[in-house]
């Protein structure tokens, strides 16, 4: 352009002129509009995160954390059922959700191109995007009537099928990141092939796996919707697999409509528990993942 | 190894064609590849010679639609015949691939014996054995043997290379497939790679592909020119520098084409 002032060989290196100050000008506002899309991401989770601790943390306390439920009318009381039946259905839902998504996983990453491996993504990312309250639906009809009861195990069967996508497809985008030479280094020595898909290939994949799996509990941790219909909620302290149990969402969701205050205040403590698992869980994954690019470096 | 007389034949190939899918990269080769000798592949890129190469240990069926016809005898068993299994072909036939490969999980210790502990037990004093043997024959084992529990991904692309090397040996191979093993290293790491080729051609049939004809001619002992998916000629390495007998050969390695 006509105004620019670059002189080669003798030094202009000030900008000035129109095109230099509408280059600066862009970028401020491109720049500011980044950083307000970055307020307006985060501003949300600051606002609930604080505001859950603002009205639960007081409600967290001994009491909170190793009691069950009191009846209706009687101060005290906690959650401690609750925390342990969403763990207890978490681990059913893990029990099954992890090896099927994981060997489901391992065969996709492995025959990417066999002949229903598209097929299988294309349902699994289906599955993915399916409203959690028709796994619930699912789970009551296949576990729950057959059964005629509510269990541990109709919830656990639920939010397995919910992990199953999820780890399946990280699984399946893991192994197909890692590299090919490794694959073949170690079938050239003459390892078997089940051999280095167990021992290298899943070896170099681990982190990216186990972060998968993290990634499905914590989304399951919070369901609440599938929980509903199948192992419904336990005012008592249950192991049995084949009885309802106590969860911390379905909790949540009890005691937030009712019409007590005590319980309302009980029920912000829980969803702080419930947040501070998922964001525990969450910690954890990034932890596995940084390992991942220490590895590559 | 016993020792074996001159020119004692270690791989036979009869008119093996191979392909990926329809497009067939191989068209009936047919050599001779002597033992406990070093043989050179050359040719101009495409040319087959990695896809041949490949095919001597049944690496070349991995790939997408690959397949081959014909026969490779290694000592006169025919490795593709029916029951033979890839792996232990794999195990006896070794291969050095273009980019250094370590495992990037394991360390150096666990790259040099990663053949072993995979495929089956093994007494830790072996172990130990076996880790200074071969990277002592692969020239790596005074620079690393006091860091044996570092990753073997922290050595240099020359170093990772040799690592590869011992990896190969420490599962005892009678056959070793180089995939230009040094085209991805400097000069003095290629040069660590040839002299270590010169060392170790006593006990092991050695074949190289190679890009480099100055390499070929410094390595080995015969060298095959290969042009489109065809064998042109095979002769001592000597003999085809000095005399080539075919037009396309005294053509490309003058450097007219390729």
């Amino acid at each position: 352009m006509a105004d620019d002032k670059v002189v080669v060989g003798k030094t202009v290196l000030v900008g000035s002129g129109f095109s230099y100050w509408r280059r600066k000008i862009s970028s401020g506002f491109f720049t500011a509009l980044f950083s307000s899309s970055i307020l307006v991401v985060l501003l949300p989770l600051i606002l609930i995160v604080g505001y859950l601790f603002y009205k639960g943390a007081a409600s967290v306390n001994i009491n909170f954390l190793l009691h069950r439920p009191a009846p209706v009318g009687e101060p005290g009381g906690g959650m401690a059922n609750a925390i342990i039946g969403s763990a207890y259905v978490v681990g059913i839902a893990a029990l099954i959700g992890i090896p099927i998504g994981l060997f489901g996983g391992i065969f996709l990453g492995e025959f990417p191109h066999a002949k229903f491996s598209n097929v299988v993504r294309f349902v699994a990312d289906v599955l993915n995007g399916t409203p959690s309250i028709v796994m619930g639906v699912f789970a009551y009809t296949v576990v729950v009537l057959p059964m005629k009861s509510f269990s541990v195990l109709a919830g656990g069967f639920a939010l397995g099928i919910m992990m199953i996508p999820t780890v399946l497809r990280t699984t399946d985008e893991i192994l197909q990141t890692v590299p090919n030479s490794i694959r073949e280094a170690s079938l050239a020595l003459g390892v078997p092939y089940w051999r280095t898909v167990l021992s290298v290939i899943l070896r170099s994949a681990k982190s990216g796996i186990i972060t998968g799996i993290l990634l499905a509990g914590a989304r399951v941790l919070g369901e609440t919707a599938p929980l509903l219909f199948t192992s419904f909620n336990n005012a008592f302290f249950s192991y049995s697999l084949t009885q309802p149990i106590s969860t911390l969402p379905v909790q949540i969701f009890n005691y937030a409509i009712s019409p007590y205050r005590d319980w309302h205040r009980q029920a912000w403590a829980g969803a702080l528990i419930l947040v501070l698992a998922i964001l525990i869980v969450n910690l954890g994954m990034r932890t596995f993942s940084r390992q991942k690019y220490e590895h590559s470096a | 190894m016993t020792t074996t007389p001159e020119n004692t034949t270690g791989i036979v190939t009869e008119d093996l064609k191979a392909y990926f899918g329809k497009v067939q990269v191989l068209k009936g080769i047919s050599i001779s590849i002597p033992k406990s000798k070093v043989t050179a592949f050359i040719g101009p890129s495409g040319c087959g010679k990695t896809t041949f190469l490949r095919t001597l240990n049944r690496m070349h069926e991995l790939a997408r639609d690959a397949r081959i016809t014909g026969r490779v005898l290694v000592d006169g068993t025919d490795i593709y015949a029916s029951g033979v299994d890839p792996v232990l072909v794999r195990k006896k036939i070794g291969m050095v691939f273009q980019k250094p490969n370590p495992f990037p999980t394991m360390s150096i210790y666990d790259n040099v014996v990663a053949g072993l502990k995979l495929t089956g037990r093994h007494k830790r004093k072996e172990l130990d054995e076996v880790v200074e043997k071969t990277l002592v024959q692969a020239a790596l084992w005074d620079e690393v043997k006091d860091s044996l529990k570092k990753s073997g991904a922290s050595l240099s692309g020359g170093q990772q290379q040799r690592l590869c090397i011992a990896r190969t040996l420490a599962v005892d191979p009678e056959v070793i497939l180089m995939d230009e093993p040094a085209s991805a290293l400097d000069p003095l790491s290629t040069a660590k790679i040839e002299e270590l080729i010169f060392q170790l051609k006593d006990r092991y049939t050695i074949v190289i592909v190679t890009h480099n004809m100055q390499q070929a001619a410094r390595v080995s002992d015969n060298t095959a020119f290969f042009y489109i998916g065809e064998l042109i000629e095979f002769s001592g390495t000597r003999d085809m520098f000095t005399r080539p007998k075919k037009k396309q050969t005294e053509d490309y390695i003058t450097g007219r084409f390729g």
